[in-house]
């Protein structure tokens, strides 16, 4: 799911001491760097994936040959959740932590480990949607900590969602749904009874409910997204309803 | 004497939503509430949030207006707090849901296990003690929520009723899925380890009933005052000399020897989850102790000793 962050990654902190101003230095710098290596990497994997496509014309090993850098890139997001938590991104921990949550499942416990879904068009669908997505998002995060955001950039990370947003969550559910077969046949990932720790577990079951959990979710997560572009392209001011 | 006017005000959009004349100096903030929900019935007093600042914390209801840093025109403002339900009904609502739920696992009604199991009863005695275990926990619960318990606060809002029996009933059904299961392993070390558990189960929930009665008696009837807990002579309180909230000591206590009772994981999870959150209530309330209280003994912990 594409990610949505309350403020560009800005780590700016307005300080009175110089101690204090220090370590937002050190935490402005960490961001800049960050960001820019995480560009980079979605970058590179664009790149590669659109080379196999022009080299092979077919989608057919195409997850093979990005697999080690996006499992490395997209793992990576994981420290966004620590950014937020030790407070130098100002956003909700839960919210960071759901949705790279969810791409960690996507890529490890769904698409990485049933081979047999690799070649599927949805997982072509859903790697070119995250990828410019997260070119556009890293890059809006860095140029903001450099205090130069060419508008464009913010244009691109608040309204290629809207359409993004939709597709990518198309091409996740197509992919689950054609792993179903195959984790039913297995049983991979599941525990049944009898067993001395008087629990199961049916991946199966899981993967139904994941997708289902979407439609909960994928409503909550985009209509904040729209709030957030009528704020940031828009200046509207927005008054949030009371709990 | 002199009458004071009060006007209330929105906290929000700043609108004048009531204005009282001819106000009791004496009058307190709960008796202004009642006056507030006669020009609008729809916010009853348990709703009402009133404050001296719009963004500040609420007064309280013995809180009286002659004593307060107005003028002889007060001005407050008011926040909805949302639909409330009564602490009471919450509690017995959640309590009485494990209650029922993990007997209709337990008797194996149909539709929850293979037909040819339904109305059977466990081979197991395990099984059998860890139901007689559960419905006394819950038992406890239940009547100690009518007859122990002294609360502060009347209500909370209406949407944590849904919250906390989600969670309450969803846990007790999943536990009691498994352990009352055909299928259900009894634990590896046999009665040792039962009889071990049971000893553990039995001793926290008698420390922990000890404790709610301790608290209980640090309070007068219909009052809502908090004093400082000290160890009494029943032995199970003399823990308050390391831990400022016992009772969830006792309470990890009960179900860590449930969980070793039964060897069913959903259980240890259900600990684990309770222990989470029962720190963290625990760490708040010392955090509180601690301020409201100048010589607190300092050498408690929140939760565990020394530790937590």
């Amino acid at each position: 799911m594409v990610s949505s962050e309350e403020d560009g990654g800005a780590a700016e902190e307005k300080e009175t001491n110089n101690r204090r101003r220090n370590r937002g230095a050190v935490a402005t710098a960490w961001l800049t760097f960050y960001n820019i290596a995480m560009t980079a990497g979605w970058l590179v994997l664009a790149i590669t994936m659109m080379r196999f496509y022009l080299q092979k014309g077919t989608n057919r090993g195409l997850y093979r040959s990005i697999a080690r850098t996006l499992k490395f890139f997209q793992t990576a997001a994981l420290v966004e959740v620590g950014h937020c938590a030790i407070g130098i991104v100002r956003t909700s921990v839960i919210v960071t932590g759901v949705q790279v949550c969810s791409r960690i499942f996507m890529v490890w416990f769904v698409t990485n480990s049933i081979r047999q879904v690799q070649s599927e068009e949805s997982v072509v669908l859903f790697l070119v949607v995250w990828t410019v997505t997260e070119i556009s998002r890293y890059s809006y995060y860095t140029f903001n900590l450099l205090h130069h955001l060419p508008y464009f950039i913010k244009w691109a990370r608040y309204n290629f969602f809207i359409i993004l947003y939709p597709l990518g969550v198309v091409g996740e559910l197509m992919t689950i749904y054609a792993a179903l077969p195959v984790v039913r046949r297995t049983a991979m990932y599941s525990l049944r009874l009898p067993n001395k720790y008087n629990v199961s577990f049916d991946y199966y079951y899981f993967l139904i409910i994941a997708m289902l959990s979407y439609i909960p979710l994928f409503p909550q997560l985009y209509f904040h997204m729209l709030r957030q572009r009528r704020k940031v392209l828009h200046g509207e001011v927005i008054v949030e309803k009371d709990d | 004497m002199k009458h004071y006017e009060v006007e209330i005000l929105d906290a929000r959009t700043k609108a004048k939503l009531c204005f009282l004349d001819k106000v009791e100096p004496n009058a307190t903030i709960g008796e202004i509430k009642s006056m507030f929900h006669k020009s609008h019935p729809q916010w009853y007093p348990a709703r009402q949030s009133i404050r001296l600042d719009s963004k500040g914390k609420s007064l309280k209801d013995e809180e009286v207006l002659q004593h307060l840093p107005v003028g002889t025109t007060a001005t407050f403002y008011f926040r909805d707090l949302g639909a409330q339900i009564s602490w009471v009904t919450v509690f017995l609502t959640e309590y009485a849901g494990p209650l029922l739920l993990y007997l209709l696992f337990y008797f194996r009604v149909p539709l929850v296990y293979a037909p040819k199991y339904d109305f059977t009863s466990s081979q197991h005695w395990v099984v059998h003690l860890a139901c007689v275990c559960h419905s006394f926990h819950y038992l406890k619960r239940l009547l100690e929520t009518l007859f122990v318990h002294r609360f502060s606060h009347g209500t909370m809002p209406l949407r944590n009723i849904f919250k906390n029996c989600t969670y309450y009933w969803g846990f007790a059904a999943w536990m009691a899925y498994y352990i009352n299961h055909p299928l259900y392993t009894p634990p590896v070390y046999g009665e040792q380890q039962i009889r071990l558990a049971l000893i553990l189960f039995l001793f926290c929930q008698m420390g922990n009933f000890s404790i709610h009665v301790a608290l209980r008696n640090l309070r007068p009837p219909g009052s809502k005052t908090r004093k400082i807990p000290y160890p009494t002579k029943n032995p199970f309180t003399w823990v308050f000399l390391l831990v400022s909230c016992p009772n969830y000591t006792y309470e990890l206590g009960s179900w860590l020897g449930f969980s070793l009772m039964t060897q069913c994981l959903p259980v240890a999870a259900f600990t684990g989850v309770g222990f989470i959150q029962m720190t963290v209530w625990a760490r708040g309330k010392h955090r509180g102790y601690r301020r409201e209280f100048r010589g607190y003994p300092p050498l408690r912990s929140p939760i565990l000793p020394f530790i937590l």
